[in-house]
């Protein structure tokens, strides 16, 4: 509505206090007489751990207490869980092996921890922790999922017979390789996707404190809503009631997928805490974030697509080989059939569809969801094999996807998933225009007569928002003065909720966006059936649940309004912010005041005007969208220029431009941050290479390109909001596009595909033939 | 071991006892509650950190507290007019979008601040080189370039997107 209302760019209601150093993160809270833990870490990737002398430790100056697995056991502490259950095709299920929260007699991968010291300052705890005699004996380790799958391999789990936990796939293999012997046109591709650090700006760190008088326990730490947390901590760790456990995350230096996990530190800290009967902080620097936080990615695909002769998909196989780490994390195995499955084969109709996925276990940290988490990987591939099959077909490349997109909606997947909209030709061919994609050959022959290599690049994708938990809690409070609180348990880590559910607020209550507050991020005070902010859900999970509670707000203040102007509940109406009856109106904050006014309210009705609705949605949605990406190769040094960035993007209805376009940004920087330089190390002994800013490739202003950002809006069909997720569609267009754009600059020397990140190593590898 | 410093702080004078090792970051956040500056690495890398002493961007991660001592330092805190108004600079990170979750904005507009002093009619190449410095994983940048540009050379500013 008007000028604030949904679609409209209103500039962020957070930010005035963000700019003025206004954020409460993690670490900025902190409690009179804290102690401080730290985390005394394996060294080895693999090794038992024979013996661990504490007693030069313990008396060491300001010690208080030094916790072990030892100390865990004997409190009856369980090891976390993965609650995923996949099966294989002959029915039998996935191993699950737990992990223990401080390492159990083993160590399986760097950086895992082994005990909690905790003293009097930071500065003491590590000295202590320095003084801990730990007696490894080293095993033979194995840091890259195809390397543990083989017979031979040091296996992580001595439980296992082997690194494969399950061997999942959709269906038989038969009649897949059947269609693909009648194809005219076979492409193959083999395609490492990168490990990679999620990396927040903010660091990892916690405060634990124990309230005795009120057995409970208050966590300080950065999440993604911390209701989940709370109830694994409480229930499952501490044996305690949920309410007795409080997680308080109000500003989060981004999330990204990796922060809404119970990570074993923070269970570490809780249980000494109680302990102690105090407060515990722990700050992790960056390397310890870099161990400790899960990763991304780290995956290697095997596909084959045939073709007819009109280059239209027959057949499709993908094998897909996924390093999981030592650990199996929450969502861990899920990835790729859950996380990629809900979508692959993307934006094409593949009528034989084969899937593989073998999870395996290796010594490195765990991974799981990262910005895109599953989609990002199936979507590169996708491309990777359109381009090769434009090739291979003789079709220009935005032609052969043209002849493959989905086009038909509802549109069932081969993995039983229901895409209700999309119009990907229409997102194509804008994204051509914005590029001029027409005029390409002009400027690669006028690049060449200057002696650069240039290329664009295009990649259709899709996404899958709003999956997992099918339900968000909301609530909507209106103060007596007409203000409105929202408490959310959906939690802004980045992404704007403070203003996107202002202007919701304002469009249905027409209460204006500066007298909307939100509240999120406290247990104690958000709804209790909220789940928190991943999968892009909050636009449809937290704005369907808005809206319905303003509904109900509404539909109060009718009879309030309507007894205030002497008419008839059914006969007074709503909009702007005013009822109105016959010729008598009456604003909402007049209705507000009545509310709390017992002498105002109608016969029996409860005072305050005070909702909150429980969502349930239908269905997932399915953002989309084409980038063009068009860079320039000097070809004596395999340097590569971003000259042009074009993503065109169907996030279904926009809410706040400024905030969707400024959620591709991010996600555009990060897949060109994955296609150009950002990549997780581990040596032959699977130690962590890549464990700070000065190893791992983090983009910078310089490395990312201007995006020019416009919308091909089709409003999603089963949410109420029409809403489709805007915050993992960056991430998934840009390595395609981008790669896309290198391989057609480097189309005259014979290289059709580089492994990310394009290094001008590479790049200048594949342009001399010395790959 | 701990000694007294002694500096001026956003205008106030302010004095702490501190280890020789204390790091003008953990002074300002640790000892004197000033939590608008963050620390998001160890090795110099990110930016988050920045603040102004005497006048130019430093990182405070990287500067012991002790050398801090009889100078004028201003943190984020300070940059916005006593009774509030925003520092020019904080008002084009609004108007552009320049942040998202906030954690690196005190130092990229610390920084952007002292760009803004030593580079004036800069073009958009020029800001992203000077941003070298300072990491952001939300924006892609692009906010942040604008918002800056919109102080230094506003004929460069294409915001497209949101007229
Ligand atoms: S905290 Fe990273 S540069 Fe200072
Ligand atoms: S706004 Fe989040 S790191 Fe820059």
């Amino acid at each position: 509505m008007g000028q604030f209302g949904i679609g409209q760019p209103l500039r962020r209601l957070e930010d005035p206090r963000l700019l003025v150093g206004g954020g409460r993160y993690a670490d900025d809270a902190r409690i009179e007489g804290q102690f401080w833990g730290v985390f005394l870490r394996s060294p080895h990737a693999h090794a038992d751990i024979l013996a661990m002398d504490l007693a030069a430790a313990r008396a060491a100056p300001g010690v208080k207490a030094i916790f072990t697995a030892a100390d865990l056991d004997a409190a009856g502490m369980p090891d976390m869980a993965c609650e995923v259950e996949l099966k294989s095709l002959a029915g039998e299920a996935m191993a699950r092996p737990q992990r223990p929260i401080l390492a159990r007699g083993k160590t399986r991968f760097v950086g895992e921890c082994v005990a909690l010291v905790v003293a009097d300052t930071q500065a003491h705890a590590r000295d202590a922790a320095e003084l801990i005699a730990v007696d490894y004996a080293p095993r033979p380790a194995v840091a890259g999922a195809q390397a543990a799958l083989r017979p031979d391999a040091p296996r992580v789990w001595d439980e296992l017979t082997s690194n494969l936990p399950v061997h999942w796939e959709n269906g038989p293999v038969g009649p897949v390789d059947a269609a693909m012997a009648g194809a005219a046109h076979r492409v193959r591709l083999r395609i490492v996707n990168d490990r990679l650090v999620p990396a927040p700006m903010e660091p990892k760190g916690a405060l634990a404190a124990w309230d005795k008088a009120a057995s409970k326990l208050t966590l300080w730490a950065p999440t993604q809503g911390g209701r989940r947390i709370q109830a694994t901590i409480a229930k499952r760790f501490l044996g305690l009631e949920q309410e007795q456990v409080r997680v308080i995350s109000q500003d989060v230096g981004g999330g990204f997928g990796m922060r809404g996990q119970t990570y074993p530190e923070y269970v570490a800290l809780g249980f000494a805490a109680r302990a102690l009967d105090g407060a515990v902080k722990w700050r992790a620097d960056r390397t310890e974030t870099f161990v400790s936080d899960y990763h991304g990615r780290d995956q290697v695909n095997e596909a084959e697509m045939g073709l007819d002769a009109q280059g239209r998909i027959v057949a499709l196989k993908i094998h897909t080989v996924l390093n999981l780490g030592a650990y199996m994390a929450e969502n861990g195995p899920r990835l790729p059939m859950e996380g990629g499955g809900r979508i692959i084969p993307c934006c094409y109709h593949a009528p034989h569809f084969y899937f593989s996925v073998k999870p395996v276990f290796t010594n490195t940290v765990s991974t799981d969801t990262y910005r895109g988490a599953g989609r990002p990987e199936a979507n590169f591939l996708m491309e990777r094999l359109m381009d090769k099959a434009a090739a291979a077909c003789g079709l220009p490349r935005d032609e052969i996807r043209r002849r493959n997109f989905i086009a038909q909606f509802p549109y069932k997947t081969p993995l039983g998933y229901s895409i209700d909209s999309g119009d990907f030709a229409a997102g194509l061919d804008q994204a051509l225009r914005m590029a001029d994609w027409a005029q390409f050959e002009t400027r690669r022959a006028e690049a060449k007569r200057r002696g650069k290599l240039r290329g664009i690049g295009v990649a259709a994708f899709i996404e899958a928002a709003g999956g997992r938990a099918p339900v968000e809690d909301m609530r909507l409070q209106a103060a007596p003065d007409g203000s409105v609180t929202i408490f959310s348990g959906s939690h802004s880590h980045g992404q704007g909720h403070a203003t996107v559910f202002a202007q919701l607020a304002h469009e249905f209550l027409g209460v204006a966006p500066e007298r909307v507050t939100l509240v999120q991020g406290d247990t104690d005070v958000t709804p209790k059936g909220s789940i928190g902010t991943f999968g892009s859900r909050s636009s449809m999970m937290g704005g369907g649940g808005l809206k319905a509670a303003a509904e109900k707000i509404v539909a109060k203040g009718k009879r309030i309004a309507a007894a205030l102007m002497q008419s008839e509940a059914e006969q007074v109406s709503f909009a702007q912010g005013v009822f109105r009856a016959g010729a008598s109106e009456v604003s909402f904050a007049a209705v507000a005041a009545a509310a709390h006014d017992p002498a105002k309210l109608p016969e029996g009705m409860a005072p305050g005007l005070d909702e909150s609705h429980l969502f349930q949605r239908e269905a997932e949605n399915f953002p989309n969208g084409c980038h063009v990406c068009e860079v320039e190769i000097d070809p004596e040094t395999g340097t590569t220029e971003i000259l042009r960035y074009v993503a065109v993007d169907d996030c279904g209805i926009v809410l706040n431009p400024l905030i969707v376009h400024g959620q591709v940004h991010g996600g555009v920087a990060q897949g060109v941050g994955q296609a150009t330089i950002e990549k997780v190390v581990y040596d032959e002994e699977a130690q962590l290479v890549s464990a700070s800013f000065m190893d791992y490739g983090m983009p910078r202003a310089s490395g990312v390109p201007y995006i020019e950002a416009g919308f091909n809006a089709v409003p999603c069909k089963t949410n109420p909001l029409g809403v489709k997720g805007a915050g993992e569609a960056g991430a998934c267009g840009a390595p395609p596009a981008y790669v896309g754009a290198v391989a057609d600059a480097l189309r005259d020397f014979g290289a059709d595909h580089i492994d990310m990140p394009l290094t001008p190593e590479k790049v200048w590898r594949a342009i001399h033939g010395k790959g | 071991m701990k000694s007294k410093v002694t500096l001026t702080v956003n205008g106030k004078e302010r004095s702490a006892e501190v280890e020789p090792r204390t790091l003008l970051a953990e002074l300002l956040r640790d000892h004197l509650g000033l939590t608008g500056t963050h620390v998001g690495c160890d090795t110099t890398q990110c930016g988050c950190c920045v603040v102004h002493v005497d006048g130019k961007a430093v990182k405070s991660c990287t500067m012991l507290a002790v050398q801090a001592a009889g100078k004028q330092v201003t943190t984020i805190e300070g940059l916005a007019k006593p009774d509030g108004t925003l520092h020019p600079m904080q008002e084009a990170f609004r108007e552009h979008h320049g942040l998202q979750c906030g954690f690196c904005t005190p130092g990229m507009v610390m920084m952007a601040v002292d760009i803004a002093r030593r580079r004036p009619g800069a073009d958009e190449k020029t800001v992203r080189e000077e941003l070298e410095g300072n990491l952001c994983r939300c924006t892609g940048y692009q906010g942040i370039v604008e918002a800056i540009l919109s102080v230094v050379n506003p004929g460069a500013v294409k915001d497209h997107h949101h007229a």
